[in-house]
């Protein structure tokens, strides 16, 4: 295709494109503007009805914990495909190799952010239902820490130190775990997944009743779902660059 | 719409062309968690800061993290292929 004919062509596709946008913008609702019921609804009645201040958490882990449970099995498929993919390269295959990190600017603000990041991660899962945040936010939070912590030391003190064999389990233990909670509701009577324990003073860390273990179960999960994506593709990229023909 | 989220917009607007325009992989990684962390700005001035939590670790260090993991792989791979 002739340079003149592309240009043409996208003139057109842009003016069509761009009128598109223009006439779709034109007919935005205006900033704020909320005809639903259910977030006003949720808004005014999580306090007293469910004793969790932050109403997002509320609304994810207590009122349609279900439906959350989907996306935590979502990202427990993500994370086992991906170690699938790239089991090319085990956890022995790479235990030998030494990939150093000479900057002693990286070392020392990477162990610095590695702390500030495990900090934070914690209590961002502890408080979820008092502050903005959660077990899915601090869980990624918390998997962060250990990507700083792998940017600080050599390849094998980080394997030395979190091992990836773990990561597995502590995202089975936390995508399981969600699941059993939801099934110990049946032994109090309950429906799957309903709240069966004193929900606690609003604003407090005693809030949120049993959907404080469906928090701090999601946070293992997504905080091991990320370890696992990261340690395999960390494996396969160390593996590659230093010799995978010593094996 | 306040000011600050106008400015906002822009900055997120001017990241993602950014992205677009920037040709060698790595650095299109690097610019990419810039925008990354412009749409976290842009999520927190907007009212959403349990998105904008999420979006700071997955867009700043996740995603960048594996894109280049796997762009040093397939150039390591590119380059013992080349001298074998």
């Amino acid at each position: 295709m002739s340079r003149p004919l592309r240009l043409g062509l996208f003139v057109v596709g842009a003016a069509g494109l761009g009128m598109l946008l223009v006439a779709g913008l034109l007919d935005l609702p205006r900033f704020g503007d909320y005809p639903g019921p259910y977030g006003d609804l949720i808004a005014r009645l999580a306090v007293p009805q469910r004793h969790m201040v932050n109403t997002v958490t509320a609304v994810v882990f207590d009122y349609r914990g279900f439906d959350t449970m989907g996306e935590e099995l979502l990202l427990f498929a993500a994370a086992s495909s991906t170690a699938l993919l790239l089991r090319e390269t085990r956890e022995h295959d790479t235990d030998d190799l030494v990939a150093g990190v000479r900057s002693d600017a990286v070392r020392g603000l990477g162990a610095l952010a590695a702390i500030i990041a495990l900090v934070v991660g914690v209590d961002v899962v502890a408080h979820g239902f008092i502050t903005p945040g959660g077990g899915f936010q601090g869980g990624v939070v918390l998997a962060s820490a250990f990507a700083f912590l792998f940017l600080t030391i050599e390849y094998r003190a980080f394997v030395g130190l979190v091992p990836m064999v773990a990561a597995e389990p502590v995202e089975s233990f936390g995508a399981g775990g969600y699941v059993a909670v939801g099934l110990l509701s049946f032994a109090f009577g309950f429906s799957f997944l309903q709240n069966f324990m004193g929900l606690g003073v609003p604003g407090r860390l005693s809030a949120g009743g049993s959907a404080i273990f469906v928090n701090w179960c999601s946070a293992l999960a997504v905080c091991g779902g990320f370890l696992v994506i990261f340690g395999e593709t960390l494996q396969e990229n160390i593996a590659e660059r230093y010799g995978r023909s010593r094996r | 719409m306040v000011p600050l989220q106008i400015v906002v917009i822009l900055f997120v607007a001017l990241g993602a062309a950014g992205v677009v325009l920037s040709r060698d992989p790595v650095r299109q990684a690097i610019v990419f968690s810039i925008y990354g962390f412009g749409l976290v700005l842009l999520f927190l001035v907007f009212q959403a800061p349990d998105v904008a939590l999420s979006a700071l670790v997955v867009s700043g260090i996740a995603y960048p993290l594996v894109l280049v993991s796997a762009i040093a792989r397939v150039a390591a791979q590119r380059k013992r292929k080349g001298s074998a």
